[in-house]
C-alpha cells in the first residue's frame, strides 16, 4: 500500500506490519530487503517510508512509572499526548515537547526533537536516560550514556536507523499546575525578534510566529510567545479540540494572496505591544492538535516542510538572506516558525545548534523544489543544516555537509548490526547505506 | 474500587477493556497462558491507575488447572465484582474442514474451555450473591456460515450457555452479558483486510464498560452489528445456502 509521511510527500509503496511482541518484532527482522519501524507517521517527509514498514502500534505499554522521582519507562509506541494524559495529573510533564502531542515517544527520540524550550533544556534526547534498543541480528540492548554510549547517542536523533527502539526510560520535568503563562510580543522585524530571543533567553519556554511574506523594512516581522509553567492553578487534563479538515482542499486555496491576508490579520490581531494570559497546556503547545488532519489544507499532492538551522554568528546575515529569497519567490507559508536555539548536544545526527531555526510549510510544487534547491546550498554556506524529521527533498551532498559526523554514525550502525537492515528512503537518499 | 478476573487476559479487547477500569482504581487477576504477556499487561495497568495486579498463567486446555485459578484470583481479590471472559482462538476454518483432531481442539478451546471457567465463577457469584460476569462471544455465533462455522458453532454454544446461565444467576443478583463483536481490528484479524465494518479494540471496551454498567443481556459491538446480524438471521435457508458468506 501507499503510504507517506505527515507532508503527504513523497509516497512510497510499502508493506505494513504491525508486530504483536517482542518474537513478533524479531522475527519480521527476518524479511529481507530494507526495513524502517514507523509510529504515528508524524515526521513530514520519507523518514519512515520504506518497502517494509514495522509499525509500533502494539508497543503500548507502560512498564513503570516512578512518581517520587518522576522517571517513566514505557513502550516506544505511546504517544506524547497518552503520556501526558497518565503524568499531568501525578504533577509531571514532559521535558521537552514538540508542536503535536500525536508523535509516539519512539519518534521523539529517533527525531532527538526539541520544544520551545531547547534553549534552556536541550533536546528529547537530553532527557533520556535509556532506550531498550532491539538489533538487526535480533539481540536487544539496553542503551544508555553509561551502557553502550556510543550506540545511544547514534539512537536519540539517528531516525530508527540503529535499530528498533522498544523502550525508553525518560526523566520527567516537574509542574505544579498545567496551565502556562504566556506573554505575546509584538516586534517589528528581523533584528528585533533575533534580539528579543537573546534578551529573554532565561524565559523557559520562547517562540514567534513570522510573517514571511513581509518584505522590506517589515522583514522578519514577528509576534514572539514567551511561556512560564504557572504555579498556582490545578493539573487538569485538556483535550485537544475536535475539529478536522474532512477532505483534501483545492490546493489554489493557499496562495499568496490567502497567505498574505492572513498573515496581515493575524499580525494586527495583535493589537498591544505585550500581552499576558493564562492558557492549558494544549493551546500553548499543540494549537494544531484540535485540527485534525491539517495537512490536508495543502491538497492532494501535499507539501513539504522546510527547517533548518543557522548558527549565531552568522544567524542575521543568513536569515535576512533566506527570508529575502523566499518573499521574493513570493512563497508564502501559513506556519512560519522561529525559534532560538541553546548549544547542541553530542548525538551524531540531532539537529539543533546553537543559533535560530525556521521553519515553513510550502506546496509540494515545483516553484517550490526550484526554491528548495537554491537555498539548501545557502543554508550549509552559513555553516547550518536541515532537520531530518521535516526533510523530503535534500541531497547526499546538503546531507553530508550539515552533518559532518555521518561517518561515525555510519561505523557504529556498521558494528551493531543495522546496515543492510534498517534504512528509509529517506537514509537512501542522503547516501546512508 | 472493583475486583476485576479476566480470563485471557492478554486479547486485545480484553487489555482495553481493562485499561479503562485501571483509570477506576481497580484490583486485577489475570489469567492466560503466556506468563511475559500477562507480566507486561499487569505493569501496564499498574502504571494506568490499577490498585493491584496480579496474574495466573494456566494452560486452558488443561481443564484441571482451571480450579485452581480461580481459586488464587479469590485469595487474591476477596469477592468477585466483575468476572470477564475473553479466551478463544479464530479457527482456521480450511484446516478444520481437513482435520478433525484440530476441529475439536479448536471447539474445546472455545466452548468447552468457557463452559469450564463459566460454571467456576457462576458458583462464586451464586455465593456471593453479587457480581456481573461478561463473555465475549461473536457475530459469528448468529448464523453458520461456510467461511467460519467452526468459531462459529463454538459462539453458537456460547450463546446458549450464557442464557442459561444468565436466567439461573438472575435469581442470585448476578448478572450475565453476552458480547457479540463484529469485525474488530487485533492482532487475530491482522491477516485480514480492513474496511469500513471494522472498529478498534478500544471503542468496543467502552460499549462492553457501559453494557456492564447497564446490565445489559446481549450487547452487539459496535452497535450496527444488531442490525446487520438481524438481517442475516432473517434470510431464508434456500437463499442463505447460495450466498457466500
Amino acid at each position: 500500500m501507499k503510504i507517506s509521511g505527515w507532508g503527504r510527500f513523497p509516497t512510497t509503496d510499502a508493506k505494513l506490519i504491525t508486530p504483536v511482541d517482542l518474537n513478533a518484532w524479531k522475527k519480521s527482522l527476518q524479511d529481507k530487503g530494507e526495513i524502517i519501524s514507523r509510529g504515528l507517521g508524524r515526521s513530514y517527509g520519507d523518514s519512515a517510508n520504506a518497502s517494509l514498514v514495522l509499525q509500533s502500534d502494539y508497543l503500548d505499554h507502560y512498564i513503570n512509572f516512578d512518581v517520587e522521582q518522576g522517571i517513566l519507562r514505557c513502550e516506544a509506541g505511546l504517544s506524547l499526548h497518552q503520556i501526558l494524559n497518565c503524568i499531568i495529573p501525578k504533577g509531571w510533564f514532559l521535558p521537552v515537547t514538540p508542536g503535536s502531542g500525536y508523535v509516539t515517544i519512539g519518534g521523539a527520540v529517533a527525531s532527538d526533537v526539541h520544544g520551545k524550550n531547547h534553549h534552556i533544556s536541550g533536546a528529547f534526547g537530553d532527557h533520556v536516560l535509556s532506550i531498550e534498543l532491539l538489533l538487526g541480528s535480533g539481540e536487544v540492548l539496553v542503551v544508555s550514556r553509561s551502557q553502550f554510549p556510543e550506540l545511544f547517542h547514534a539512537t536519540c536523533g539517528g531516525m530508527g536507523l540503529t535499530g528498533v527502539i522498544l523502550s525508553v526510560a525518560l526523566k520527567l520535568k516537574a509542574i505544579k499546575s498545567s496551565n502556562i503563562c504566556q506573554t505575546t510580543i509584538k516586534v517589528k522585524n528581523l533584528e528585533e525578534i533575533l534580539h528579543q530571543f537573546d534578551v529573554n533567553q532565561a524565559s523557559t519556554y520562547s517562540v514567534a510566529w513570522i510573517d514571511c511574506l513581509a518584505k522590506g523594512a517589515q522583514l522578519g516581522r514577528s509576534i514572539l510567545m514567551l511561556g512560564e509553567h504557572a504555579t498556582e492553578s490545578e493539573l487538569l487534563l485538556a483535550e485537544p479540540k475536535k475539529l478536522a479538515v474532512p477532505v483534501e482542499m483545492p490546493s489554489t486555496l493557499l496562495n499568496t494572496y490567502s497567505i498574505s491576508a492572513f498573515n496581515a490579520l493575524y499580525y494586527a490581531r495583535a493589537k498591544n505591544a505585550i500581552h499576558q494570559s493564562e492558557v492549558s497546556y494544549m493551546n500553548y503547545f499543540y494549537p494544531l492538535d484540535g485540527l485534525r488532519n491539517w495537512n490536508r489544507l495543502y491538497g492532494k499532492r501535499g507539501f513539504v516542510q522546510y527547517q533548518f538551522v543557522l548558527p549565531k554568528a552568522s544567524g542575521y546575515k543568513g536569515m535576512r538572506d533566506i527570508l529575502e529569497r523566499i518573499s521574493n519567490a513570493g512563497k508564502g507559508s501559513f506556519l512560519a516558525v522561529l525559534k532560538g536555539f541553546g548549544p547542541q548536544n553530542s548525538n551524531h545526527l540531532s539537529f539543533p545548534l546553537e543559533g535560530y531555526t525556521l521553519a515553513l510549510d510550502f506546496k509540494a510544487e515545483q516553484s517550490t523544489f526550484d526554491l528548495i534547491k537554491t537555498l539548501d546550498p545557502l543554508v550549509v554556506g552559513y555553516g547550518g543544516r536541515m532537520y531530518l524529521a521535516k526533510d523530503a527533498l535534500m541531497s547526499q551532498e546538503t546531507f553530508k555537509k550539515g552533518y559532518p559526523r555521518w561517518m561515525e554514525f555510519e561505523e557504529i550502525r556498521n558494528k551493531y548490526h543495522a546496515l543492510g537492515k534498517f534504512a528509509s528512503s529517506q537514509s537512501r537518499r542522503l547516501g546512508l547505506a | 474500587m472493583k475486583n476485576i478476573l479476566i480470563i485471557g487476559a492478554s486479547s486485545a479487547i480484553a487489555q482495553a477493556t481493562a485499561r479503562i477500569w485501571a483509570k477506576q482504581q481497580a484490583a486485577f487477576f489475570l489469567v492466560g497462558r503466556d506468563r511475559a504477556k500477562l507480566e507486561r499487561l499487569a505493569q501496564d495497568l499498574l502504571v494506568r491507575g490499577a490498585s493491584k495486579a496480579e496474574i495466573g498463567v494456566v494452560d486452558f486446555l488443561s481443564i484441571a488447572e482451571h480450579q485452581g485459578a480461580i481459586s488464587r484470583a479469590c485469595e487474591s481479590l476477596g469477592n468477585l465484582d466483575i468476572a470477564l471472559l475473553a479466551h478463544g482462538s479464530l479457527t482456521d476454518q480450511a484446516r478444520g474442514e481437513q482435520n478433525n483432531q484440530y476441529a475439536v481442539e479448536e471447539l474445546t478451546l472455545n466452548f468447552s474451555t468457557a463452559v469450564s471457567f463459566l460454571t467456576l465463577v457462576a458458583s462464586r457469584m451464586s455465593a456471593q450473591k453479587q457480581g456481573a460476569i461478561a463473555v465475549i462471544g461473536s457475530v459469528a455465533g448468529d448464523r453458520g456460515r461456510s467461511s467460519n462455522y467452526f468459531y462459529g458453532a463454538a459462539k453458537a454454544g456460547l450463546a446458549a450457555f450464557t442464557q442459561g446461565l444468565r436466567q439461573r444467576l438472575s435469581k442470585e443478583n448476578v448478572h450475565v452479558l453476552l458480547i457479540k463483536p463484529g469485525f474488530v481490528d487485533t492482532p487475530m484479524t491482522s491477516e485480514f483486510k480492513k474496511g469500513f465494518l471494522w472498529a478498534s479494540p478500544d471503542q468496543v471496551a467502552k460499549d462492553i464498560d457501559n453494557a456492564i454498567t447497564k446490565k445489559k443481556n446481549t450487547l452487539y459491538t459496535p452497535w450496527f452489528w444488531a442490525w446487520i446480524m438481524l438481517i442475516i438471521q432473517h434470510i431464508p435457508e434456500p437463499i442463505f445456502k447460495k450466498l457466500k458468506l
